[in-house]
């Protein structure tokens, strides 16, 4: 058992233990700090697939600053409710049960698929340098239209979320 | 011995399934959000391990999650901003009472 897989099992449990944690706790707070491990396990699991430079930028997006936005949208809204569920008796049991058939039905034919491709061996090159060539030769138009994207979403959720003036 | 991609494909279809049960069951629209992030984190976790393990492996996997992790990041803001303009109006975040449409 090498250490690759020990870290594995680790980042593993961390990653889903927090996940079931978020689905079974009441409490929603408790949610979002119990989502922020699994980002930080996910991160780890990245790092684990010799992608480094996306698991940096999973910690910084989604545990740094994701978790806080929404820490933000709770404590800026009703935040002392406990949360409870929105269906009842009959309704979720058809939800669970839908849910184990299509675990199932995937689980299976990732089961059945051959996966026979050799991993590529990433680490004799540099991850970030590699990117950054790719990402401006290659993926130069997606990267502006991205960057435009992050400047509307900017200027539209201030709007949105800007007080609205009184009549004058 | 490497762990095999079966077992990064599992966890992704995992924390796809809690997601879609939480995102699917929750009342408070921001554990709905973060349900949703959960979901394309794990896509996100399918790309990456595509880019090493898949038929073409290339770097080109990670960097569509780059992308994704973009969009995700600008969704959560323009969710995160509707809704405090929704508990501003109607004093609520909870998903079953925003029925504006309905009525």
């Amino acid at each position: 058992m090498s250490g690759q897989v020990i870290a594995f099992f680790v980042l593993a449990l961390l990653t889903i233990g927090g996940a079931v944690f978020m689905i079974s706790s009441t409490r929603v707070v408790h949610m979002v700090v119990s989502l922020a491990f699994t980002f930080l396990g996910i991160a780890g699991l990245y790092i684990l697939l010799e992608a480094e430079f996306v698991g940096m930028t999973q910690v910084l997006v989604y545990s740094g600053a994701i978790s806080i936005l929404m820490l933000f949208g709770i404590m800026l809204t009703r935040h002392d409710a406990m949360d409870v569920m929105v269906r009842a008796g009959w309704t979720k049991q058809l939800l669970r049960l839908a849910i184990v058939v299509f675990f199932i039905i995937v689980g299976f034919t990732l089961y059945r698929a051959p996966w026979d491709g050799a991993p590529v061996a990433f680490s004799e090159q540099n991850n970030v340098k590699e990117i950054g060539i790719q990402m401006f030769t290659h993926y130069m138009i997606p990267f502006e239209l991205v960057s435009v994207l992050l400047l509307v979403a900017l200027v539209g959720s201030i709007i949105l979320a800007k007080k609205e003036a009184d009549d004058e | 011995m490497s762990v095999p991609i079966i077992s990064y494909l599992l966890i992704g279809l995992i924390l796809f399934c809690i997601g879609l049960y939480g995102c699917l069951t929750k009342r408070n629209a921001v554990v709905v959000l973060l349900c949703i992030e959960l979901m394309l984190n794990a896509a996100n976790i399918n790309l990456v391990a595509f880019a090493k393990f898949g038929f073409f492996a290339n770097i080109a996997g990670q960097i569509f999650s780059l992308f994704t992790i973009t969009v995700a990041a600008a969704e959560a803001a323009v969710g995160i901003a509707i809704l405090i303009a929704l508990y501003r109006n109607r004093n609520t975040v909870q998903v079953d009472e925003m029925d504006l449409l309905k009525r």
